[in-house]
């Protein structure tokens, strides 16, 4: 019972250990309040309701009469939306990204405006951008493409940013000192270096946005959420269960598919950049 | 006899068939992204010439932003002056007139802000309990792995939009069925990360509490939490601030927020009140990132 051979325990004040004991039952009572306010007692009181819902899901007795060209049309739909709404963010991010960097262009004021339109992009959700283009360009794919390209740019230019930031400029300056142009100095020292993350960024925003564009169509943005919400609407749930196992199984493909692109295209054999 | 080739041609021989190897793999990679974009263009009915059809639409709604109309036959008028702008809630399309709903919109928004903090709170607890079993170096047996692994990618790979309109049956239209929806989208995706954390856990800590004889949990109470705190909570604040952004959108589908009162006004045309509100979350949005990122700051350097 040598008291001298335990170590020394953090100092605590008892006015720290009362502060301490104060704050945790504020949070506390906080979090407690919080479950009164949004009714947690519900969630036991429904769960029978939640249960009957389930039990109409997982009975799939009427499989072959669902209208499955429909249904796998509209997830085809979803996933070219999410292809084409990234590739066009990416071919509009990549010469904004360029005007976001602080080595490319110095202006600070310049820069700063730049980088909150990025913000603004961002800020608001591809699900509100795709309500705003569905009154621009009406019920339809468009909107949807539309919505994630514009959410989708905001991610993407920032990123591209950060990325020719942190390029190694001892590159760049090699290439200069051969006397090359501006474009050849672009071409050779920076693409080279921001290649990579170009790449695999993108393939995951394609990855993310099939992930995101099958709610879309729950405002009419086009894809499998139009066909989702009219059977959550009609109470049709062994179909609505249908579609989400669809949906998991296309986002699982898209996984994979891009996880094995990404290996290629980046720590491929052929790719040295 | 054939002379032997100098190393200079040796070189330019492999140097220009292996750019000529890389050059095809461009031209394939090229070729047939512009076919993938094609097929898709074609599959969506995407032409530009419905982009520059709706354009004008656009433009209308700035017009119809700024100007007033004295009377419903009447063309509107443009307005933009000083006075108008900063005019009373009296003077149509002032800044007090855009706002005019400012103490709704103000509770609304404070509400979603709350459904994001329970959330994340609930989602985390969930995320903390699964993240044991589902780390493959601290539970030994597979099976167990293997269903929380399953667990957690259902639970992140359902849109939370879409659990949220299904829950919006049984529970209720209100923000409760939001809150569940995130908080089963939170434990999913805060469950991955941080069994990935605990993966590269150091195992000696664990073998040492082991040795004194202690059980399961006691090796993952006193040899893993410790030391992997800090990541959890930074991720869990990151986490925090996508649910803020999450929860100004569950409302569309009748799941409470901000996002409800947005559908309502969309859906009766009231363009100030649909601008005011996604200025609001805009600005919440912004200053909840901000916040956050100081927190976490201070956080990881408090706690380092």
């Amino acid at each position: 019972m040598s008291a001298a051979a335990a170590p020394a325990l953090p100092r605590t004040t008892p006015l720290w250990r009362v502060m301490r004991l104060v704050i945790g039952v504020g949070v506390f009572a906080y979090l407690i309040y919080l479950l009164w306010l949004f009714d947690f007692d519900r969630v036991f009181t429904n769960l029978p309701g939640l249960w009957i819902i389930v039990r109409l899901m997982i009975d799939w007795s009427h499989f072959t009469e669902w209208d499955h060209a429909e249904l796998l049309g509209s997830m085809a739909e979803t996933v070219a939306m999410a292809f084409l709404g990234t590739f066009l963010a990416t071919i509009i991010a990549l010469p904004l990204g360029f005007l976001g960097a602080r080595n490319i262009v110095p202006s600070a004021v310049f820069r700063f405006l730049t980088r909150r339109i990025f913000d603004g992009c961002r800020g608001l959700d591809q699900f509100i951008w795709a309500l705003v283009f569905v009154r621009a360009v009406g019920l339809g794919p468009i909107a949807g493409i539309l919505a994630i390209m514009v959410a989708e740019t905001g991610i993407l230019a920032k990123l591209f940013a950060e990325a020719i930031e942190n390029i190694d400029n001892k590159q760049v300056e090699s290439i200069r000192s051969t006397g090359a142009g501006q474009l050849a100095e672009l071409r050779y020292g920076i693409v080279p270096q921001i290649l990579p993350v170009l790449i695999s960024q993108s393939l995951y925003s394609i990855e993310a946005n099939s992930r995101e564009a099958t709610i879309l169509g729950l405002v009419g943005a086009g894809g499998i959420g139009l066909r989702l919400s009219e059977r959550i609407q009609i109470n049709a749930w062994d179909q609505v269960a249908y579609i989400i196992v669809l949906i998991l199984l296309t986002v699982t493909g898209i996984d994979l598919i891009s996880r094995l692109l990404r290996l290629r295209l980046i720590d491929g054999p052929t790719s040295r950049g | 006899m054939t002379r032997a080739e100098p190393a200079w041609q040796l070189f330019e021989r492999h140097f220009g068939a292996l750019r000529r190897a890389r050059r095809t793999e461009s031209a394939l990679i090229f070729v047939s992204l512009i076919l993938l974009f094609v097929v898709a263009a074609a599959w969506t009915h995407f032409s530009p010439a419905t982009i520059f059809d709706g354009a004008p639409r656009i433009g209308e709604y700035f017009e119809k932003l700024f100007s007033i109309q004295p009377d419903q036959r009447a063309p509107p008028v443009a307005v933009l002056s000083w006075s108008h702008v900063f005019g009373g809630t009296k003077e149509p399309q002032s800044i007090a007139y855009w706002f005019y709903r400012f103490n709704v919109y103000a509770l609304l928004l404070w509400q979603t802000v709350q459904m994001a903090i329970l959330a994340t709170v609930l989602g985390y607890c969930a995320a903390f309990v699964l993240s044991f079993p589902a780390a493959r170096n601290l539970t030994t047996n597979r099976a167990t792995v293997f269903v929380s692994r399953r667990l957690l990618e259902f639970m992140r790979t359902v849109p939370q939009v879409v659990l949220a309109f299904i829950l919006v049956w049984p529970f209720g239209i209100g923000p409760l069925a939001g809150v569940l929806a995130i908080t089963i989208h939170t434990a999913g995706s805060l469950g991955k990360l941080f069994s990935e954390l605990n993966e590269n856990a150091d195992l000696r800590p664990v073998e040492g509490i082991r040795a004194t004889g202690a059980g399961w949990l006691a090796q993952i109470r006193y040899a893993v939490v410790p030391s992997m705190l800090p990541g959890f909570i930074s991720y869990a604040l990151l986490r925090f601030e996508i649910n803020v952004r999450s929860s100004t959108v569950i409302g569309f589908v009748g799941a409470g927020g901000i996002g409800q009162e947005l559908k309502r006004v969309i859906g009766f045309n009231i363009y100030e009140e649909v601008s005011a509100i996604c200025i609001l979350i805009l600005l919440i949005v912004v200053a909840i990132d901000l916040l956050s990122e100081r927190v976490r700051h201070r956080l990881i350097g408090a706690l380092r």
